[in-house]
C-alpha cells in the first residue's frame, strides 16, 4: 500500500517536468520571429496561399488549443507530420528508437563497470595513491571531448587495427553489439568520471560511519563489511547519481550517434537543424522528455528497493 | 582486582596519534584489571582518553594515524597485543562486545535489526539464517523489547532511541560475551531511559556472570552501577579502586574535583562548584603531574616529576605524590 | 591565557604570496596551467609562426614537424597557429557562457532563497524543469527552431545556465538567512535588497565559484561539440571543436588535424577541473564539482 502512494507520488512528480518542456518548445516554436512556411517556401508564395496553408494546419487558432491539441493526439500516440518528410512523426521516431535506446543500455552498462570497481578502490585507499591515480584518471575522462575520443577511438580500433567497425549499425544482434561497442565506451568515458567521484564521496560517507565500526566490533573481516554493508548504503547515491546524469547520457548519445553514424534519434535531432520542420522537432522533444520521466521513475523505484526509508517519506 | 587470575589485564598501554600539531599521546602507559564479572568504570571528561582506550583494547584504532603499544593486554589468558588481525577479529563480538555511545548511528539503516543482531552469529559460528533469526528474536525478548518476532523484522528509522539502544545492546549479547565495553551507552538517550538502560546492564550481568567496562563522564552513573573505578585524566589514569572508597575518600584533587561538581539536591543551595582551567592540550605535555596547572594544591615537584599510579590503601591507587592534601582542599572549600 | 598582540597587516604583496603559498598542488598546477593557456591565448599573435587564415596550397596535410610544428591542413593552413588563436575562440566562449548566466543566476537564487514564498516556489519549479532535461539535447532543439549559429548558440545559453547558479546560491542562502548577522541587519532596517546583496550575497557564492570552474570546462565542450555538428562556430575561423570537424574527414591520412585541437581542450579542462578541486578545498566545506 506503502508502495502504491510512493509510485504515484513519484508519477505526478514527474508530469510537470515533461509538460514544462513541451510548453516551452511549443512556445519558443510558435513564437519566434519569422514566417516558417514563408521560408521553407523560400518567399515564393503569396500571402493568400500562406493563410490557406496556415488554416489547413490548423496553425490559425489560438496557441493554447493548439497546445492542448498537441498533447491529446500525444498522449495517444500521434505526434503530427513531419513538414519535410512527410511522413507521421510517431513514425519516424519509432524506427529510430531502439538504436537510441540500445546505446544509452550499454553505455550504462560500461560507466557502472568502469565506475564502480575504480570508486571502491579509490574510497578504500583514500588520500593514497590509488585515489589519486583515478582522481587524475577521472580527470582526463572528464576533459575530453567526446566527439574527440570517438574519433580516436575510431582511428585506433577501428581504422589502425580493424578491430571494431567505424560506422552504421549493423543486423544482427551481435553484429549491433559490436558496433555499439565503441561508441557506448566513448559515452562511458565521460559518464564514468562523474560516477566514480560521486560514488566514492558517497562510499566514503558511509565508511566514516559509526555503523560500520560497529559492525568490525562485531569482528566482521573487511571484506564482508566492505560489500554487505558499504555497497548496499553506497548504492543509494549511485542510483540518483545516474538518474541526475541521464542527461549527460542523452548528450552524450547524440553526439557519438553523429560521430559514427548510427540511426538513431540524436542523429535524426542534428540533422533536423536548419530544417524548421517544426513537428518532427516538438515530437523529438516529446520523446525525449517522456524518455527522461521514465528513467528518473525507474530510479525512484529503485530507490525503493535498496532503501525503505523513502517510504515513510 | 584482588583475585589470581583476572579476566583482563592491561599493562603499559600507549596510544599515540601522529597529527600535524604534534604527537598526540591519548593514552598514556595505562594498566587496569578486571575481573570476571566485575564492573569497571572509567571516567573523566572528553578527551581524557578513555574512548580510545576502549578501542584500543578491541584493535579497532586504524594504524596510521594511531599507533598502538602495549606491554601485555592478557585476556581470557590470550595476549590480544601480539594477536594477528585475524585471531583479534574472532575475539571481537564474541568474547569482547561493545556498545558505542549513539545508538541512532550505530544501527545500518537499511539493514533490518534482525538482520544486524545476528550477523555475528552467522559469520563466526555459521548459523542459518533460521538458526540466528530464533537467536535475534531471544535476545530481543531479553532486552525488554515486546513482541520480539514482529519487530526483529523492523527497520532502524521504525524505533525510537531508547530502543535502538536496547536493540544494540542485544547485538553485542548475542554472543554471550565475557566482557562488555560500554563507551557512554547512556549519554544519548533521556534521563529516564539512561535508568533504564542501565537497570538492564546490570541485570544482564547478573545473568551471564559477564564484566563490564562502563565508561562515563557522570560520576553518578558509575556510582550507581560500578564496583570498580578509575579516574582518567588527559591521558591517564589518576586514580583508581573501589567505587566506595573513591567517593568516600577520594586521594587525587581531579576526582575530588569531580566529585565536588555533582550538584545536590538536599541541604543548602550552594554556588556550582567546577574545576577551575581547561583540560591541557595532549599534544604539548610536559613532563610533570598533567593536572598541576588546574591543581589548588600542586608544588614544584608537581610540574616536573612524572606520574606513577602508587598505592594508598588496599586497592586504592592514585597518581597524585600528595594525596594527603586532598583533604585540604575540603577545607579550603569550607572557609 | 594568551596576550592580544598588535599585528599589523602584512604588505599586499607578501599576503598574496601567502596565499599562493597555501594553495594545495591541485591549485597550484591548475592555475600555472590556465595562466600558460591565456598567455598564449593573449600572446597568440605575437607566438604563431603563420596566419591562421592563410593557406599554402605547397603544404598541404603535411604531419607534423617544422616549420609547422602541429603539422598542416587541407588547404596548407599551420595548425599550431590555428590552435593558438583557437585558444583566444574558445576561452572567450568560455568566460562568456560561465560568467555571464553565473551572475544574474546567482542574484535570483539568492533573493529566491531569502524571500521565500511564491517567488520561490516558482522559481524552483523552473529550475527543476530545466535541469530535469538534457543541456545538449534542449539547446539543439532551440538552434532548430531559431537556426543555427553561434550567436543563437548564446542565446540558448543564456536562457538556461543560469539555473544551477540559482539553485546552489538559493541553497546557500537559505542556510545563511537564519544566522546572526542577517538578523541583525534586520533589526537595524537595512533595505532587503542591501542585506541580500551587500551582506548575502559574498558568503553565498562559494559554491558557484567551485562550480563555475567545472561549468566553464563544460561549455567548452558544449560549444566546440556544437560547432564540431556544424551547428556553431563555422570555418574558417579557428575554433577548436570546428578544427576537429575539418580533420574528421583526413583521419586516415591526417590524424594530426583532428586531434591536435582536441588535445587543447583537454588541456584546458584539465587545468581548469585542477583549479575546481583546489578552489573547493580552499573555501572549506563541501561543494559540488562535477567531478
Amino acid at each position: 500500500m506503502l508502495v502504491l502512494r510512493y509510485c504515484l507520488a513519484r508519477l505526478i512528480h514527474a508530469i510537470p517536468v515533461m509538460l514544462g518542456v513541451t510548453v516551452f518548445v511549443f512556445l519558443t516554436i510558435h513564437l519566434v520571429p519569422g514566417d516558417p512556411i514563408r521560408i521553407m517556401m523560400h518567399g515564393r508564395i503569396d500571402d493568400a496561399q500562406v493563410a490557406e496553408i496556415y488554416r489547413q494546419l490548423g496553425m490559425d487558432r489560438p496557441l493554447i488549443v493548439q497546445y492542448l491539441d498537441f498533447l491529446r493526439h500525444a498522449v495517444m500516440g500521434d505526434l503530427g507530420t513531419s513538414l519535410i518528410q512527410k511522413a507521421p512523426v510517431t513514425a519516424l521516431v519509432l524506427e529510430k528508437l531502439w538504436p537510441t535506446l540500445m546505446l544509452l543500455g550499454l553505455s550504462t552498462i560500461f560507466s557502472i563497470l568502469i565506475a564502480v570497481p575504480l570508486a571502491l578502490v579509490a574510497a578504500f585507499y583514500r588520500n593514497r595513491w590509488p585515489d589519486h591515480l583515478i582522481r587524475l584518471g577521472s580527470i582526463f575522462g572528464f576533459a575530453m571531448p567526446s566527439y574527440w575520443i570517438g574519433l580516436l577511438l575510431m582511428l585506433c580500433f577501428g581504422l589502425w587495427l580493424g578491430w571494431f567497425p567505424i560506422s552504421g549499425l549493423g543486423s544482427t544482434p551481435l553484429e549491433k553489439l559490436h558496433h555499439l561497442t565503441m561508441p557506448a565506451l566513448t559515452i562511458s568515458l565521460f559518464l564514468g568520471p562523474i560516477l566514480i567521484q560521486s560514488m566514492r564521496s558517497s562510499m566514503l560517507d558511509v565508511l566514516t560511519s559509526e555503523y560500520i565500526e560497529v559492525a568490525r566490533a562485531k569482528g566482521l573481516s573487511e571484506w564482508r563489511i566492505l560489500t554487505k554493508h558499504v555497497l548496499r548504503n553506497a548504492l543509494i547515491p549511485v542510483i540518483t547519481v545516474l538518474a541526475v546524469n541521464i542527461s549527460w547520457l542523452l548528450s552524450g548519445a547524440v553526439i557519438v550517434e553523429y560521430v559514427f553514424g548510427l540511426p538513431g534519434l540524436g542523429s535524426l535531432l542534428v540533422r533536423s537543424v536548419g530544417y524548421r520542420d517544426y513537428p518532427l522537432i516538438q515530437g523529438l522533444s516529446f520523446v525525449f522528455a517522456v524518455l527522461v520521466v521514465i528513467v528518473n521513475l525507474i530510479a525512484d523505484l529503485s530507490y525503493m528497493l535498496v532503501d525503505r526509508r523513502v517510504l515513510k517519506a | 582486582m584482588t583475585s589470581a587470575s583476572p579476566l583482563l589485564s592491561v599493562s603499559g598501554l600507549t596510544v599515540e596519534f601522529k597529527t600535524k600539531r604534534g604527537t598526540v599521546i591519548a593514552n598514556n602507559a595505562l594498566s587496569l584489571t578486571v575481573d570476571a564479572g566485575a564492573t569497571l568504570g572509567i571516567v573523566g571528561e572528553s578527551g581524557s582518553g578513555k574512548s580510545v582506550l576502549c578501542r584500543a583494547l578491541l584493535g579497532l584504532l586504524p594504524s596510521p594515524p594511531a599507533h598502538v603499544h602495549a606491554r601485555e593486554i592478557r585476556f581470557a589468558g590470550r595476549d590480544l597485543a601480539s594477536a594477528s588481525a585475524h585471531d583479534l577479529r574472532q575475539v571481537r563480538g564474541q568474547d569482547i562486545a561493545m556498545v558505542f555511545q549513539n545508538p541512532m548511528s550505530s544501527l545500518n539503516p537499511v539493514w533490518p535489526i534482525g538482520d544486524q543482531i545476528a550477523e555475528g552469529l552467522r559469520v563466526h559460528r555459521g548459523f542459518s539464517r533460521a538458526q540466528s533469526r530464533k537467536a535475534a528474536i531471544a535476545v530481543l525478548k531479553r532486552v525488554g523489547i515486546a513482541s520480539p518476532e514482529i519487530r526483529v523484522d523492523d527497520y532502524p528509522y521504525q524505533w525510537s532511541g531508547g530502543m535502538m539502544q536496547r536493540a544494540v545492546i542485544a547485538m553485542a549479547m548475542v554472543s554471550e560475551p565475557k566482557l562488555l565495553l560500554a563507551d557512554e551507552p547512556t549519554t544519548a538517550l533521556d534521563v529516564t531511559i539512561q535508568d533504564q538502560i542501565l537497570s538492564l546492564l546490570m541485570e544482564l550481568q547478573r545473568q551471564t556472570g559477564m564484566a563490564i567496562i562502563l565508561v562515563s563522564h557522570d560520576m553518578s552513573v558509575i556510582s550507581e552501577t560500578c564496583d570498580h573505578v578509575a579516574v582518567m585524566y588527559a591521558g591517564h589514569i589518576v586514580e583508581t579502586g573501589r567505587t566506595a572508597d573513591i567517593f568516600r575518600r577520594p586521594a587525587h584533587p581531579y576526582t575530588h574535583g569531580l566529585l565536588r561538581s555533582i550538584p545536590h539536591v538536599h541541604g543548602k543551595a550552594t554556588r556550582l562548584a567546577s574545576i577551575p582551567g581547561q583540560p591541557p592540550d595532549l599534544a604539548g605535555l610536559g613532563l610533570g603531574c598533567p593536572f598541576a596547572e588546574r591543581c589548588a594544591v600542586a608544588s614544584a615537584e608537581c610540574r616536573e616529576r612524572p606520574i606513577a599510579l602508587a598505592p594508598v590503601q588496599g586497592d586504592h591507587q592514585t597518581a597524585c605524590f600528595f594525596p594527603e592534601r586532598v583533604q585540604e582542599l575540603d577545607r579550603k572549600r569550607a572557609s | 591565557m594568551s596576550e592580544t598582540a598588535y599585528h599589523p597587516q602584512a604588505s599586499l604583496t607578501i599576503r598574496l604570496f601567502r596565499e599562493i603559498a597555501s594553495w594545495s598542488p591541485s591549485l597550484k598546477i591548475g592555475s600555472a596551467l590556465m595562466a600558460l593557456i591565456v598567455l598564449a591565448a593573449l600572446f597568440a599573435p605575437w607566438i604563431a609562426p603563420f596566419d591562421p587564415y592563410e593557406q599554402d596550397f605547397n603544404a598541404i596535410l603535411m604531419p607534423p614537424g617544422f616549420p609547422h610544428l602541429f603539422g598542416t591542413d587541407s588547404l596548407g593552413r599551420d595548425i599550431f597557429s590555428r590552435v593558438l588563436y583557437g585558444a583566444r575562440i574558445d576561452l572567450v566562449i568560455g568566460v562568456v557562457t560561465t560568467y555571464v548566466p553565473m551572475t544574474y543566476g546567482v542574484v535570483l537564487g539568492a533573493y529566491a532563497g531569502y524571500v521565500g514564498g511564491r517567488f520561490d516556489a516558482i522559481l524552483m519549479r523552473i529550475i527543476d524543469v530545466a535541469m530535469a532535461f538534457p543541456f545538449l539535447v534542449l539547446i539543439i532543439v532551440i538552434l532548430a527552431i531559431l537556426g543555427p549559429g553561434v550567436q543563437n548558440i548564446y542565446i540558448s545559453i543564456f536562457i538556461l545556465a543560469w539555473t544551477m547558479y540559482a539553485r546552489l546560491a538559493r541553497a546557500e542562502m537559505l542556510v545563511e538567512r537564519t544566522k546572526d548577522y542577517i538578523t541583525a541587519a534586520e533589526v537595524l532596517g537595512f533595505p532587503r535588497w542591501r542585506i541580500i546583496f551587500r551582506h548575502g550575497l559574498p558568503n553565498v557564492i562559494n559554491s558557484s565559484i567551485v562550480f563555475s570552474a567545472s561549468d566553464f570546462v563544460l561549455n567548452i565542450l558544449l560549444v566546440s561539440g556544437l560547432s564540431f555538428l556544424g551547428l556553431g562556430i563555422q570555418p574558417p575561423l579557428p575554433e577548436w571543436g570546428s578544427m576537429i570537424a575539418e580533420g574528421r574527414d583526413f583521419m586516415r591520412q591526417a590524424w594530426w588535424i583532428a586531434t591536435l585541437p582536441g588535445l587543447a581542450i583537454v588541456v584546458t579542462g584539465i587545468a581548469l577541473a585542477l583549479i575546481g578541486d583546489g578552489l573547493a578545498q580552499r573555501l572549506g566545506e563541501r561543494h559540488h564539482t562535477m567531478v
